[in-house]
């Protein structure tokens, strides 16, 4: 079979994440937005680690890092160490069941956040509660949907 | 990071990666923007007719107001002239609108579609209809990003209309208002004091209403009074600003504007 280039979709999936990431909601669901980049980041990483890495992830936290008008770096050193984990880990993570994988990820996003927050807590903007961890639930419970989702995304594309 | 934080060398980087950015937050915006269309184009004819009315006299006691500003403009004019210091020219403004684009939430920042194309530069002041917004804080090819004067990284010169005491105010992010720092406790600050832009410092153009005092206490022990400001821009409701380009003769003072009114 003649071998396709179709990582454009994973761009897209990129592009759709800073969207969703970017998107007006009201207040009370913005606490709760899921972290759209981590989780796309976690599952290129997982299924194309050859492809997608630490580079990628990194370049895509910079980019966060100007849509938010955040610290340039900020998103990216958080992004780098959750693709920096996954890829190390990708060979297990992948043979576990989707709810093994949702606190995996859970876990992954909360060391994310917490070190956003961390820097943010140093140029002297800290918490105000607890509530920056919120994101952890709502990307846990999203994980097996989006799982299947880019799957099929990656499978239709026929990218491995 | 640091770098970021401390230096300006990577502001370049950022208006450039902004451009790459633009197309995203330009496709997040669009369904508001067709959604604010639809509404617009749907609207019943009698309530435009009567937004219409409206409006008209409206504008019509904006245009009585005027004619008395411009007499008072001419005769302060005269007035400078006769004590020789200098004239002050109008700013020039330029009107920009709300990207619904949401932003870090530990900082109070929007995106605004104006940039660097319009000749939108950092530290630009920005106003809506009743006071002062914020500043420009980083500035891309076609947008903007703006910081709110409730942001606790923002301060801005301020002066008591009642009584012409100075101070500066600073952002409280938390509590979406504004405090002011130092103010000895012998100085003649009410409640419900109006503030206004000072101008000190040459960044923000002298004169614009920016808050009104809330809250005056003085804890015995303390050497300055605690003075809470509400904002009295629409900080949450805006969707259109003006930016605002101060006269020159204004800026000319401080050679350093970047560094005036951010802490």
């Amino acid at each position: 079979m003649v071998k396709r280039h179709n990582y454009w979709i994973v761009l897209v999936t990129f592009i759709v994440a800073l969207m969703l990431t970017a998107m007006p909601l009201p207040d009370w669901i913005t606490v709760w937005r899921p972290a759209w980049v981590a989780m796309v980041v976690i599952y290129w990483s997982m299924a194309l680690p050859q492809r997608v890495s630490i580079g990628t992830a990194w370049f895509l936290g910079i980019l966060l890092d100007v849509l938010q008008g955040s610290l340039l770096g900020q998103h990216a050193i958080g992004l780098a160490i959750v693709a920096y984990v996954t890829v190390k880990l990708h060979l297990q993570i992948r043979q576990h069941p989707l709810y093994q994988q949702s606190l995996f990820v859970g876990l992954l996003v909360a060391v994310y956040l917490s070190l956003i927050v961390w820097v943010n807590g140093i140029i002297g903007r800290p918490p105000q509660s607890w509530s920056f961890l919120m994101p952890v639930i709502t990307s846990m419970l999203l994980w097996p949907w989006l799982f299947v989702i880019l799957r099929d995304v990656r499978r239709r594309a026929l990218i491995s | 990071m640091t770098v970021d934080r401390k230096m300006d060398y990577l502001e370049t980087v950022r208006s450039h990666l902004s451009s790459v950015v633009y197309p995203i937050q330009y496709l997040v915006n669009l369904p508001v923007k067709v959604g604010d269309w639809m509404s617009e184009s749907l609207e019943a004819r009698e309530n435009l007719l009567k937004e219409n009315a409206k409006l008209k006299a409206q504008n019509l006691l904006l245009k009585t107001h005027t004619q008395k500003y411009q007499s008072l403009a001419l005769e302060n004019q005269r007035l400078r002239g006769l004590i020789e210091s200098p004239i002050r020219q109008g700013e020039r403004v330029l009107v920009a609108d709300f990207m619904a684009v949401e932003q870090e939430s530990s900082s109070h920042k929007f995106i605004l579609n104006k940039g660097s194309k319009n000749g939108v530069y950092i530290g630009q002041p920005i106003v809506d209809s009743s006071g002062v917004m914020g500043q420009v804080v980083h500035v891309g090819a076609s947008s903007s990003t703006g910081m709110m004067i409730t942001d606790s990284e923002h301060a801005i010169p301020v002066e008591v209309v009642r009584s012409g005491v100075r101070a500066i105010a600073t952002g409280e992010s938390i509590r979406q208002e504004m405090r002011l720092d130092y103010v000895p406790p012998e100085s003649d600050i009410q409640e419900g004091d109006l503030l206004v832009s000072s101008g000190l410092g040459g960044h923000f153009p002298e004169g614009y209403p920016v808050g009104k005092v809330s809250e005056v206490s003085l804890h015995p022990g303390d050497n300055f009074m605690m003075i809470k400001v509400q904002p009295v821009a629409n900080l949450a409701k805006a969707r259109e600003v003006l930016l605002v380009w101060p006269s020159v003769s204004d800026v000319d003072i401080e050679s350093d504007p970047g560094k005036v009114a951010t802490r």
